[in-house]
């Protein structure tokens, strides 16, 4: 998978699964790049074929409805959705 | 493919929001964000050749994508129950005057395979009676008696696919 580093403060692994077209998805990279942290995105909508399909099913391993943006922090954590309060809660 | 100009969100704006007006909408008054949907959409319009949803993974298929082309089906349940829609480009008039804040809400669409199911299930009422079909804009809920359904929804410009048989 193509993935998009931006450098940064490392509060654990961050991987944000956004569409490029979505507002919401860009209010959550503005936010973390707003905290400084380091993080991976990709772009599902810019991926093809069998590369967006295998994307899909690790999105939904942490959120069945595969909605976006989802972002997963150490695997673990799942955030759905651009809710601030609890990102910045969880990258304290 | 061919980046978005300012001017055609421009075009676009100005249009939907004359639009939005004259049915009851409203776009959402914070200019960034509305203009960033645009964008979004024209860009869809570009890829899948029909403006799908900016938020949510278009399949490709129309036929698969046609409760997510722009305004989606999930629009108004989403306005009465949230104040905004999936996207937050339209919102409720309290949002439009800045009484309430649009923020990011939980997905209505059914899932992929949710979706699937329900097509198998789906059946029709009929009265046999009736003199003409009876058609539902799965918009708005727009419902006109007439052998086919309009080209454009009367009410929120939905497309005719987006028409389904109601009676
Ligand atoms: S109306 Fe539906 S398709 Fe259009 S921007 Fe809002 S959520 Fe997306």
């Amino acid at each position: 998978m193509a993935l998009n580093h931006v450098a940064g403060k490392n509060k654990g692994k961050i991987m944000l699964y956004a569409l490029s077209t979505c507002g919401w998805c860009k209010k959550t990279k503005g936010l973390l790049n707003e905290l400084g942290v380091e993080y991976d995105y990709t772009d599902v909508d810019l991926l093809k074929g069998a590369e967006q399909e295998a994307v899909i099913k690790e999105i939904t391993k942490y959120n069945p409805d595969c909605n976006f943006p989802t972002m997963v922090i150490n695997s673990q954590k799942c955030i759905i959705g651009f809710k601030e309060d609890d990102i910045r809660e969880a990258l304290k | 493919m061919a980046d978005i100009t300012p001017a055609e969100i421009d075009r676009l704006y100005e249009k939907l929001d004359k639009e939005a007006a004259s049915a009851g909408y409203n776009l959402n008054p914070e200019k960034a964000m509305t203009r960033e949907l645009l964008n979004g959409l024209l860009m869809n319009q570009q890829r899948y050749g029909y403006p799908s949803c900016p938020c949510r993974l278009a399949s490709g298929k129309k036929e698969a994508d046609l409760d997510i082309i722009c305004p989606c089906d999930y629009r108004d349940p989403d306005l009465e129950d949230f104040g905004a829609c999936y996207c937050s480009l339209y919102v409720s008039k309290g949002v439009a005057e800045g009484k309430e804040k649009a923020r990011s809400i939980p997905e209505r669409r059914p899932s992929r395979d949710k979706r699937l199911k329900v097509k198998e299930e789906k059946k029709e009422a009929t009265i046999s009676s009736l003199p003409l079909p009876v058609w539902r804009c799965k918009v708005c809920g727009y419902l006109c008696a007439r052998e086919v359904p309009p080209g454009v929804c009367p009410i929120c410009k939905a497309g005719k696919e987006r028409f389904e048989r109601f009676i």
